[in-house]
């Protein structure tokens, strides 16, 4: 032990380096943790979270009768669902098209191109797509070029639309981003496979399919098994700013409902314990997700 | 598909290049609208019958915006908790990342794990919101930095990097007296500026397109950063719209000064792009390689 002191001692100067990052860590990090606990209290803006009084689940049980809580985990899912078609696929598919270009300016501008929307904030894309979408937007214009529908209508007032302008909305933004990784995986292949696949006889497409795919299939189950864990996580930016009183019985997702509830009408503890339980179901839901596709890889990604 | 009885890779070639631009131009044309929208009159946007050239051109919608005081302000704040924002997160996170870069530094597992379950594992909303309360962070300036001084993430990056410094560096200079301090600052943080330039990057993209601190903890308007203050005029217009039932007879005028206080938002971002798309794929494969 005074050897460990004695060390310590020596090493006090990179100690002290660390030491704001932990104390950072434990009231940032740790003392919300903590505070999740009032999830099974009773908490009022009088109270602290000590002297809140315990509940059990009480909260729970409420949150499992709240039509609205159900509401917004089916939106979430919807529009979770539809990203998982688009969102997921979209960029596996671009990322190959790019990687069969030729190097030059095409592919460079191609690439600067669909990187591009992902830096852009929720803010700015969203009062763009509610300019695009607006009854004198592109979208109404090109609809009425191509001789469809009579009557413009402003998109985002339907609610029934409004699953998918999310979804597709977010692939659009994200689908070039989601190349960079897919693009590093193949710039990884040997390209020797290629070449004997060519001796072999096989197109450009068969090789696609018997070498690229393959290659990419430990990358690919990793996406796969992040966007199934996050089916229950939901974009509050996207939400905050689409969301309007027509759309909102198909907008509404948990996030935005965990933020209406707890700090517009100030049930904390209501809106602690929904949050909470769903960030229980995405655990879990990673467990499974993790589980089936290392059967099916035979080996675990995580 | 029919590519697939296509041997000529030729006409492989040309689909593809065929498909890629379509993909390209479904991007970048609805940018270039709002663009072109923004320098349209109010007689143009009412018509909206366009997509890159207005009858009506005109620099009003951007005299409107730099006019209106309050988007200047929110403008200042929003470059204020960038640079603020991104310099102290830097240095704070390097700091910690090179102590942590000592395999043989005392406790040092105890600080990883620490470490690795703030990554999975966090208060969410409400109790992080009670959190800043209680810290008086709630409508005060220093909440745009204070909470995001600190990522693991972007520590364990740092601290990869910093492990590349060969030791023989570090051995000369304290051989010469210098202590961990003078070793970190003129010897570790010139010779990882690739690092520091990637994690500043991002952080900084962030720290510009945040908008929910803004949303959550602050009702002070003259602390509003401008991406609230464009959310704040985005949403009085759909209020706008939705009073009128669907039909949307939006202010012409304010719908421009929307459009150009969009433009003038991206611009930033449009500037530091290419420094970003040097950095970002370096940014991202130091990320996914981390452990």
């Amino acid at each position: 032990m005074g050897l460990y002191f004695k060390e310590f001692r020596k090493q006090l100067p990179l100690q002290a380096m660390v030491l704001p990052g932990i104390i950072f860590m434990l009231i940032f990090s740790y003392y919300p943790i903590y505070g999740l606990s009032i999830a099974f209290k009773y908490y009022t803006v009088v109270d602290t979270i000590e002297t809140a009084p315990w509940v059990g689940m009480q909260n729970f049980k409420i949150i499992l009768q709240d039509k609205y809580f159900w509401e917004s985990v089916v939106n979430t899912l919807g529009i979770s669902f539809l990203k998982l078609l688009f969102g997921f696929t979209t960029p596996i598919i671009l990322s190959i098209m790019i990687y069969e270009l030729n190097e030059g300016m095409f592919k460079r501008i191609a690439q600067t191109i669909s990187y591009l929307p992902h830096f852009l904030s929720w803010i700015i894309l969203g009062g763009m797509l509610i300019n695009w979408l607006s009854t004198t937007g592109m979208v109404n214009q090109v609809l009425m070029f191509f001789g469809h529908g009579a009557k413009p209508t402003n998109f985002l007032l339907d609610a029934d639309k409004y699953w998918w302008i999310a979804a597709l909305s977010d692939t659009w933004k994200e689908a070039g981003w989601g190349t960079v990784l897919y693009l590093a995986t193949m710039a990884g292949i040997d390209p020797t496979y290629y070449e004997a696949a060519r001796i072999d006889g096989a197109g450009r497409f068969r090789q696609i399919m018997s070498i690229t795919l393959p290659m990419m299939r430990n990358i690919i189950s990793i996406n796969f098994i992040l966007t199934v864990s996050s089916l229950l996580k939901s974009n509050l930016d996207q939400t905050l700013v689409l969301m309007n009183s027509q759309n909102q019985p198909k907008a509404e997702v948990i996030d935005s409902y965990v933020y209406r509830m707890g700090l517009v009408q100030g049930d904390f503890s209501y809106a602690t314990a929904a949050g909470l339980g769903v960030s229980i179901v995405s655990v879990i839901l990673l467990v499974i997700t993790n589980r089936m596709t290392s059967r099916l890889n035979e080996e675990s990604v995580l | 598909m029919k590519r697939k009885k296509l041997t000529s890779g030729r006409i492989f070639d040309i689909t593809n290049v065929i498909l890629v631009s379509l993909l390209t131009l479904i991007i970048i044309i609805p940018i270039l609208n709002v663009v072109a929208q923004s320098f349209a009159d109010a007689k143009s946007l009412a018509e909206g019958n366009f997509i890159f050239f207005p009858k009506g051109v005109t620099l009003d919608n951007y005299k409107a915006v730099f006019k209106d005081t309050s988007i200047w302000k929110a403008f200042l704040i929003s470059v204020a908790k960038t640079v603020f924002g991104v310099v102290t997160h830097v240095f704070f996170c390097s700091m910690v990342a090179y102590g942590l870069s000592k395999r043989d530094l005392k406790l040092r597992n105890i600080y990883t794990v620490m470490g690795v379950i703030t990554l999975f594992f966090s208060g969410g909303m409400i109790p992080t919101y009670l959190l800043m309360k209680k810290l008086g962070l709630l409508n005060n300036f220093l909440v745009y930095i204070l909470p995001q001084l600190f990522s693991y993430y972007d520590v364990v990056i740092l601290m990869n990097f910093f492990r590349q410094v060969p030791v023989s560096l570090e051995e000369a200079a304290k051989i010469d007296g210098a202590g961990a301090w003078r070793v970190f600052l003129t010897i570790i943080m010139p010779l990882s500026k690739p690092a520091l330039a990637t994690i500043a990057l991002f952080n900084g993209v962030f720290q510009w397109n945040d908008f929910m601190t803004a949303k959550l903890y602050i009702t002070n308007r003259d602390l509003y950063p401008v991406q609230m203050k464009l959310y704040e005029i985005i949403v009085q217009q759909m209020a706008a719209a939705n009073n009128t039932f669907g039909s949307v007879v939006l202010s012409t005028t304010s719908k421009g000064i929307q459009l150009a206080t969009i433009v003038v938002t991206t611009v930033p971002i449009i500037i530091i792009y290419p420094l970003l798309q040097k950095h970002f794929v370096s940014g991202m494969m130091l990320g996914a390689v981390k452990e």
